[in-house]
């Protein structure tokens, strides 16, 4: 059969599985247009090419399956290099296609050219360069093969116009050997002798803890590590990357741990003797100042990445695994801690003296964000989806909301991309549309993306926006009063411009505003009632408020700063 | 080519006290090299020499001799993340105690009456062979241990008019001893 180069794409997608595609055309990708009218796969006109790539990263985030962005050459390609950026630092599987000139162009600065695979190579697990039709189908099918296998990450097609629009024979490899990546050797055998060793060090823990990243999520090692868990009474934190990977409800659950992660999560692995990372990866946000982070305990490492194993803490045990091989090993092997009663007893006192606490609001005075957080979780459907933007909205949308399940808190964790928010909730409610998706977003993360919301209204995406609007850049604004003596320079947006309202209403959404208690539950009800199309939800929240607990960069863990209606009891 | 700070033509051994040799086998596809060096660059690490040639099995595979500094960053490190890459297909890692390294250095350079004889001395002493000459110069080439060139490297700074190239090193492990993978 013979195709076109833009035909055999398509086809390659379809073999793939692939469902929908979130894009935006232009000259160099025009030929891959034309057949897609013709394909059952869905294709999402995106406002910005940026938002093309966050929402194939929501979609990805949420259903566990890899999401697909196709743009144009040039800036088109440019565009989305942040949420390429932004899914290699936080291991999401993304296929990005993207149109190049004409290969007898390459090379001379040709109308709308730039070297994407070159400007990509390092924020890309891998990259092609497809020289000719008859090479699509092996890059399409390596590039899914690569995205989703071993530690998941973006892959990057550019594929020339002349490359689409030439003739080729039909095939598709079958086999992984056909895919020609001779040095890709994602799983290995676990090693016998490192699970033995990590069982040893786990007999003798007498205060041990589970310290769960986003590794756990993308190995699908929930149900593994709640069994492991619970067989060993452990205790479990989860970080950023990692919020759903274990209940929240659990009574062994400690919460976040880092920078703004819960006292008890964050003070228990200062205080822990052994630490088993399960998919983490020691970052700095959870770390604080390395060497007094967890001073005192051994490390068993588990992650799929040699790499990560030594390179910012001593690893006692290595093993290179999957989550889910790992924790079973551990199971088959009976791996269990000593008594844990007094280690527990230590934790419940922590629990009991700083819990997670905010001020409440008076009636008429601006809006707590936290409380607008409970009070849409204590409406929300279950198994709401979460998506947040970075900043302040995004530490306490996954401190105030409880995550039950994997796929329900869709953030940008390594990078920390403002913007994130609303392309990611949308590509979130694409991938699973029988769940309710609530972005909980920051007024300056809105302003970047919002225009999506347009391709929401249109395609038929009926997300949910709460801004905590605070006028302000809230996070850096928090840093310049805590740390610049409040010289607040440059984080000042205004709470009236742009009017949240009337921009949602021109973007076809429904607009709200809750600026006190009653109109807060008004609104969410409210909300709630809509199904059809977007709301946005203008929350006017108080700009004083901080993100707590916290430890200020650069610090040791021990010295985490409680909030201030917890400060001056002894610990 | 590297961050390597000091010049590579330096007047005294180049070689690091802590160097390691990475023996990588590369697919012979476009843009290997810079995701190598673009790897070492963005995770600072230094690179003190590389070479590159066509791998025995032909077009297919190449080989990339790369001398790392090991004081740059563990090697632990290098290693795992060299091995991501995935146009990367084997890394053997050589230690120098264990490793039989040799470079090829080629100088010209330019003589006279009164300096030709003392120069011949050099030739025949660093066991270099005469590849070109002409009335005003001689091409000499060089097939030793870094050790080897850096003395002959020095013994030339005597001349005032020499232009020399070296390859950087390749390295095979000795006989009895093997490359850790």
């Amino acid at each position: 059969m013979q195709l076109t180069g833009a035909q055999a794409l398509i086809k390659s997608l379809e073999q793939q599985g692939v469902e929908v595609i979130f894009g935006l055309p232009g000259g160099a990708i025009l030929p891959v247009y034309d057949p897609l009218l013709d394909s059952s796969i869905r294709h999402i006109l995106v406002r910005h090419e940026q938002g093309a790539g966050h929402m194939a990263e929501g979609y990805a985030l949420a259903t566990g399956r890899p999401g697909v962005a196709m743009v144009t050459s040039g800036p088109g390609a440019t565009n989305i290099v942040t949420p390429i950026g932004n899914a290699h630092m936080d291991s999401t599987p993304l296929v990005v296609i993207t149109g190049q000139v004409a290969s007898g162009s390459i090379g001379t600065d040709a109308f709308q050219e730039c070297d994407i695979t070159g400007i990509t190579m390092g924020i890309t697990k891998h990259n092609f360069l497809v020289k000719s039709a008859q090479e699509i189908p092996r890059a399409v099918a390596a590039a899914f093969h690569l995205a989703t296998t071993g530690r998941p990450g973006p892959v990057l097609i550019d594929v020339p116009k002349d490359v689409t629009q030439s003739m080729m024979d039909w095939w598709y490899p079958s086999t992984v050997e056909e895919y020609d990546l001779p040095g890709y050797h994602p799983e290995v055998p676990l090693d016998e002798d490192a699970i033995a060793l990590a069982v040893a060090l786990i007999s003798e823990a007498e205060r041990p803890v589970l310290y769960v990243g986003g590794g756990t999520l993308k190995s699908r090692a929930s149900a593994e590590l709640l069994a492991f868990a619970e067989r060993t009474k452990m205790p479990v934190v989860t970080t950023l990357m990692a919020r759903g990977a274990f209940p929240d409800s659990h009574n062994q659950h400690l919460g976040m741990p880092g920078m703004h992660g819960m006292y008890t999560a964050v003070t228990a692995i200062q205080k822990s003797d052994l630490l088993i990372s399960l998919g983490a990866r020691f970052d700095d946000r959870v770390t604080g100042k390395i060497p007094a982070f967890a001073a005192g305990a051994k490390v068993i490492h588990v992650d799929i990445d040699r790499a990560e194993f030594n390179k910012v803490r001593h690893a006692d045990v290595a093993i290179q695994s999957n989550v889910a091989a790992a924790l079973r090993a551990f199971d088959a092997a009976s791996a269990s801690p000593k008594s844990l009663d007094s280690w527990w007893k230590q934790i419940r006192a922590w629990q009991e003296q700083y819990p997670l606490v905010y001020e409440e609001a008076s009636t008429e005075g601006l809006l707590r964000p936290q409380h607008v957080i409970e009070a849409i979780a204590a409406k929300a459907a279950p198994g709401t989806i979460v998506a947040s933007g970075v900043g302040q909205h995004q530490m306490w949308a996954s401190q105030f909301w409880k995550y039950e399940e994997p796929g329900t808190w869709i953030n940008s964790g390594g990078a920390g991309t403002m913007g994130f928010g609303v392309p990611a909730a949308i590509g979130a409610k694409v991938g699973r549309p029988d769940r309710t998706v609530w972005c909980i977003d920051g007024d300056g993360c809105f302003q970047m993306t919002a225009q999506e919301l347009v391709t929401a209204r249109l395609e038929g995406i009926p997300i949910k926006v709460a801004i905590l609007n605070n006028a302000y850049l809230g996070m850096v604004r928090q840093w310049q009063e805590m740390f610049y003596e409040e010289r607040y320079s440059e984080v000042y947006l205004s709470a009236d411009l742009p009017d949240y309202v009337k921009w949602a209403e021109a973007m076809g959404c429904v607009g709200l505003r809750a600026t006190n208690l009653k109109e807060m539950h008004d609104v969410i009800e409210e909300a709630n009632r809509i199904n059809d199309v977007p709301v946005v939800i203008d929350f006017r929240t108080d700009s004083s408020e901080k993100v707590f607990p916290m430890v200020a960069a650069g610090a040791s863990n021990d010295d985490i700063m409680v909030h201030p209606l917890q400060r001056g009891v002894s610990k | 080519m590297s961050a390597t700070p000091e010049p590579f033509l330096g007047t005294t051994d180049h070689t690091p006290v802590r160097h390691h040799i990475l023996s990588v086998l590369v697919e012979n596809k476009a843009g290997v090299l810079a995701r190598i060096a673009g790897l070492f660059a963005r995770r600072g690490f230094n690179i003190y020499s590389l070479a590159v040639a066509p791998a025995e099995s032909g077009a297919r595979f190449s080989r990339v001799t790369i001398v790392v500094d090991a004081e740059s960053a563990p090697l632990e490190q290098i290693v795992g993340q060299l091995d991501k890459l995935v146009n990367v297909v084997a890394i053997s890692d050589l230690s120098p105690k264990d490793a039989l390294e040799r470079e090829l250095l080629l100088a010209t350079i330019q003589t006279n009456v009164d300096n030709r004889t003392s120069l011949l001395d050099i030739i025949a002493s660093a066991g270099a062979a005469i590849v070109d000459v002409d009335a005003r110069s001689v091409t000499v080439m060089l097939a030793a241990t870094p050790g080897g060139c850096d003395e002959l490297e020095r013994a030339l700074e005597a001349f005032a008019d020499v232009e020399l190239h070296r390859t950087g090193r390749v390295a095979l492990p000795r006989l009895g001893k093997t490359a850790s993978a």
